[in-house]
């Protein structure tokens, strides 16, 4: 299901689906975030930031007062370098309980290590339920934006991949196709033995996970199944409960515009003795992946304020032409820009922090302030670095030092301005080098001037 | 042990040593703004129907329980072991079981009742929002499985918003295990953004507001 650029800029369809998604979630964040429903806005969002830092610069300090608030109240922390640490950690404990059915709401955390598919490999069945990811699930792609994540499928869409996959009859109508996802999706939620959700926060001072969503399958996930394990990365975490009263009214009007989601749930440990139902078991799954490597750069640290709420992604110019399966990795739009280098390696992508105009849209939505512009540059910079480093530049290199000879020397550059000057008028388009083609194939090369500024000063005389 | 070795690795990126307390934070930011009960009742209505949930104010315990006997219609219903209920005479309408505590009976009630009835902790006036703790005398799937949640609360417990909920709960952990806010049915819009309620939980939701009842 790879799609190149070219395909997805030339597909009207597509083009209308990533426009129209993308500019209804901002209208919307934009009248919640409106000064007269939400006077402190900017405070929130210097808050927020300031939060964040704090975790992020202590973060070992909290990532501890964490795991023993949580082991206070039954629950267990379970530390994880990698996606192979995880997937062992959950292939054993479903092993040892003897589980077969999961059932997981929605986490970029887990797409981020392919967890369903290492489940998979060895003989389990997990089950997406956020609908989006159901049906991506059953097509299987890739999420194509952090909220929004089957935004490119239209109902036909649907159709088509619920009559392949699940035997249904040609079903266009959306409100029905929903039914049938629920119908569906119940069954497992009531027979699953583990499941499996992210966090949107991890609180420090409680041991607490936050669950943000709209649709209940997380409310679901969370306390059906006799086990409940939590993938976070290691940088959702937040200093104490009260902040919640900042990060909450944040999220849900950054990605969708809503005051708060539907639920949000606050889970710290297994259910309690007095308590009815709920998991008997909880599990933290805390998550490096590459962040600790994200984490040694003091400035670059930031990327890891972010809270997923897609903000940055609806307002990019970028993201709004080439959609999300164009990024090299699960992470797209502009905070992908900024963390799939770090996370990768500079020279892996390495066009990508150079594919953004730094219109500066991004820093100016995003509710924790993230420089993400500023990062840009420096990831530019440290792409430039590591190319000439490996001598991978020479073209560019050569191009750049022989302007920086002519420059430092006027009696040349002169010169080579007089000729261009003469020569540019009569060189037919066909004749330019292949590069200049394709740029003035839309536009015109400006020509120079026939009499230079230093030829006119010249002339001019002193005063 | 990944443990030690993943700190390990975070401090020296941070350049901190082990147990090294962070600076000082300054006091979360909450404002509390001052409304009246009244108020508090009609913002909370408001809010709470913008998002096609439909609330009842009533004027006592008594009301509340014919309310939510017409309510019901022909459907049955699964109560919560909240006091309020009972006091209201929910429990004992015909139609509606409570009284479980057995987990195996709580799910099969749920998974087949029409309507599950409970009571909430307090709600936000400025959001529209339900407040619930888990706990002995409120399930979980209660106000999760059915396909309609009734929820009864005294009008005393619609506080302003977050920030005063935080400022009586500073530390919800001791409380209970899970703390559950619920602004409005449940919703998609994953197709087309198109807006499609009860996708997993509940596609309706009632609220009853008693102004004058004091729980037992």
């Amino acid at each position: 299901m790879e799609t190149t650029i070219k395909q997805t800029v030339a597909d009207p369809k597509l083009q209308l689906a990533i426009y129209t998604a993308t500019g209804r979630l901002m209208a919307k964040r934009s009248e919640s975030i409106a000064s007269e429903v939400l006077p402190d806005y900017q405070d929130l969002r210097t808050q927020a930031n300031l939060l964040k830092k704090q975790a992020i610069e202590n973060l070992d300090w909290y990532l501890e007062q964490f795991e023993s608030n949580l082991a206070l109240h039954g629950g267990k922390a379970v530390y994880c370098k990698n996606a192979e640490e995880v997937a062992d950690f959950v292939l054993g404990l479903a092993r040892e309980r003897g589980a077969r059915l999961i059932v997981k709401s929605k986490s970029m955390t887990t797409e981020e290590i392919d967890l369903n598919e290492r489940l998979e490999h060895h003989g389990l069945e997990a089950v997406e339920t956020d609908l989006g990811e159901y049906i991506l699930q059953l097509a299987h792609e890739r999420p194509y934006h952090i909220v929004a994540p089957a935004l490119h499928k239209t109902r036909y869409d649907v159709a088509e991949i619920f009559s392949k996959r699940l035997g249904v009859e040609n079903e266009v109508v959306i409100e029905n196709q929903t039914m049938i996802a629920r119908r569906v999706l119940r069954e497992k939620f009531l027979s699953a033995d583990i499941g499996i959700t992210g966090a949107n926060f991890l609180v420090a001072d409680s041991g607490a996970v936050v669950l943000v969503e709209n649709e209940g399958n997380a409310r679901l996930t969370s306390s059906a199944p006799r086990i409940h394990i939590a993938v976070a990365g290691i940088e959702q975490l937040i200093p104490r409960a009260q902040d919640l009263a900042v990060f909450l009214q944040l999220l849900g009007r950054s990605a969708t515009g809503q005051p708060i989601t539907v639920y949000t749930s606050f889970l710290s440990g297994p259910r309690r003795a007095d308590e009815i139902d709920g998991p008997e078991e909880f599990y933290v799954v805390l998550l490096d992946n590459g962040r600790t490597r994200l984490l040694a750069d003091p400035e670059k640290r930031q990327s890891l304020y972010c809270i997923r709420c897609g903000a940055c992604l609806n307002t990019c110019p970028v993201y709004r032409k080439i959609g999300g399966h164009n990024y090299p990795w699960i992470y797209s739009g502009p905070i992908g820009a900024i963390i799939t280098p770090q996370f990768h390696g500079v020279m892996q992508d390495p066009w990508l922090p150079f594919a953004s105009s730094l219109c500066g849209a991004c820093a100016e939505v995003c509710p924790v302030k993230i420089e993400i512009p500023k990062l840009l540059l420096q990831l530019r910079s440290d792409v430039t670095a590591a190319k000439a480093s490996e001598g991978k530049s020479g073209v560019e290199l050569l191009a750049f030092r022989v302007f920086a000879w002519v420059m430092r020397h006027p009696r040349i550059f002169g010169f080579l301005g007089a000729v261009a000057a003469k020569l540019a008028p009569r060189v037919p388009k066909s004749m330019y080098p292949a590069a200049l083609r394709s740029w003035v194939s839309e536009r015109e090369l400006p020509m120079p001037a026939p009499q230079s500024f230093r030829q006119l000063w010249r002339k001019r005389g002193r005063p | 042990m990944s443990r030690d070795y993943l700190l390990y690795k975070v401090r020296t990126a941070l350049g901190r040593v082990s147990s090294q307390a962070p600076p000082a934070l300054a006091a979360p930011m909450l404002h509390i703004p001052v409304i009246k009960r009244d108020s508090r009742v009609t913002e909370f209505i408001r809010h709470f129907e913008n998002l096609a949930g439909k609330a009842f104010r009533v004027a006592d315990a008594e009301a509340a329980g014919a309310c939510v006997a017409n309510l019901l219609e022909n459907r049955t219903a699964i109560a919560s072991n909240s006091p309020l209920l009972a006091q209201c005479g929910i429990t004992s309408l015909p139609a509606v079981r409570s009284g479980l505590r057995d987990l195996d009976q709580l799910r099969a009630a749920c998974a087949s009742a029409g309507v599950g009835i409970t009571s909430a902790d307090y709600a936000l006036s400025t959001t529209g929002t339900l407040v619930m703790l888990s706990s002995q005398r409120e399930a979980r799937l209660i106000s999760l499985l059915p396909p309609v949640h009734i929820a009864v609360i005294p009008a005393s417990a619609i506080l302003a918003n977050l920030d005063e909920l935080f400022t009586i709960l500073p530390t919800p952990a001791q409380q209970t295990s899970a703390m559950v806010f619920i602004t409005g049915p449940s919703r998609t819009a994953d197709i087309e953004q198109i807006l499609v309620r009860g996708v997993h939980g509940p596609g309706e939701i009632r609220v009853i507001i008693i102004d004058d009842v004091t729980v037992n």
